[in-house]
């Protein structure tokens, strides 16, 4: 992939040839809606008709992880459901994204309690958080077209080929200020 | 009404050795029971043709460890309370008996509802903390089941004779019950991931 080559010794036709695979890449995009909770509804209401998400080419959803290349988490996730969230994230083939949909799997939302997990980037890597309780589909929207962008570029929080260590030190775990408490 | 209050006193002259209180609070009534006659009082208020309760509408618990001791219990116009203004109980609000002293740590409560009579009852069985233990009804309503399995895994009360007494909505490998009142609420443990 383009990211292990030296760019300068990249000739023309290859550089066109990865802007070609982004390009058809981010308006390809079969998404995995792991909905759970209220923010499903927004998620329907971003893909119906109103708010299309069909002209950005992410009509289709696919609800198996073995066809899919964006898991959508949409709606709170509990730590019961944790284990299922990260199966289903392992079972996908590369490449893969993952968004973060609501404020409940960004951060943990308004729950601070036993039985929510506290932000889904402590489970598995995440490329765009769409805030939001829940986002309108104005929002859901514009997080998609940044993650087109992230497509067209290649760049995955997952696919990154020295793997999240590439990360500059402090960006490699998740913005945790007060564990050097 | 004097047709409201009929039923605890239906309650009251059948089982007169089991009933601790009954009141009447914000209009329904309510029959404070001895755990001993649960199950024989419920299948006589599912049986008899003046109460025919053929409906279980839910099974709760409450907690009682802290109340009267947190602003939210007892909230006054002088004291500070967590409710605005308008939800604040005011000075001459209805009160309810206990009827059993604060060593009674649990009540169970049994919401049950009459289709043919269209009348309600309330029935609070109190548990001690030591032995937090009650018959279960699902022999007599079936709705019991998934219920008690909730109050099982919220408040830690054992329902002898249910079928298949497992936590319901935490997993398995959770520690402790989580809407006890000595609780953390904030106290995550996770499967997977860091604690916090």
């Amino acid at each position: 992939m383009a990211n292990n080559v030296d760019v300068g010794k990249l000739g023309w036709t290859t550089t066109r040839l990865d802007q070609a695979l982004g390009w058809a890449r981010k308006f390809s995009i079969f998404q995995y809606p792991f909905v759970t909770a209220c923010c499903g509804m927004e998620y329907m209401a971003t893909a119906c008709s109103h708010y299309d998400v069909d002209r950005f080419g992410a009509g289709f959803p696919r609800f198996s992880p073995r066809q899919a290349d964006v898991l959508f988490v949409v709606g709170t996730i509990s730590h019961k459901m944790a284990p299922v969230l990260k199966t289903i994230f392992d079972q996908m083939m590369e490449p893969k994204w993952v968004v973060a949909f609501g404020v409940c799997t960004c951060t943990g939302g308004f729950y601070d309690n036993y039985a929510t997990v506290m932000g889904i980037d402590t489970i598995i890597p995440v490329d765009v958080y769409i805030p939001g309780c829940p986002p309108r589909p104005e929002n859901v929207l514009d997080g998609l077209m940044k993650l087109q962008d992230k497509i067209q570029l290649g760049t995955s929080a997952v696919m990154l080929p020295q793997g999240l260590a590439a990360r500059p030190a402090e960006l490699a775990g998740p913005h945790r200020p007060e564990e050097h408490l | 009404m004097a047709q409201s209050s009929s039923l605890s006193e239906l309650v009251r002259t059948t089982f007169p050795q089991w009933v601790i209180a009954t009141h009447a609070y914000g209009g329904n009534d309510t029959v404070v029971l001895k755990r001993e006659g649960l199950i024989e009082a419920m299948r006589f208020l599912r049986d008899d043709s003046r109460s025919a309760f053929n409906v279980l509408m839910d099974l709760s618990c409450v907690d009682y460890l802290k109340f009267g001791r947190t602003p939210a219990s007892r909230p006054s116009i002088t004291t500070p309370s967590p409710l605005p203004y308008f939800m604040t109980p005011k000075p001459n609000a209805q009160v309810w008996e206990r009827g059993v002293g604060p060593e009674y740590r649990f009540e169970v409560v049994y919401h049950l509802y009459s289709v043919q009579r269209n009348h309600r009852l309330r029935i609070k069985v109190p548990l001690t903390e030591a032995d937090p233990a009650i018959d279960s009804v699902t022999t007599v309503w079936s709705a019991a089941n998934w219920l008690e399995r909730e109050v099982w895994d919220m408040f830690g009360v054992r329902f002898n004779g249910h079928p298949n007494l497992k936590r319901i909505l935490m997993y398995e490998s959770f520690q402790g019950h989580a809407l006890r009142k000595d609780y953390p609420a904030y106290k995550r443990q996770p499967l997977i991931g860091p604690l916090n």
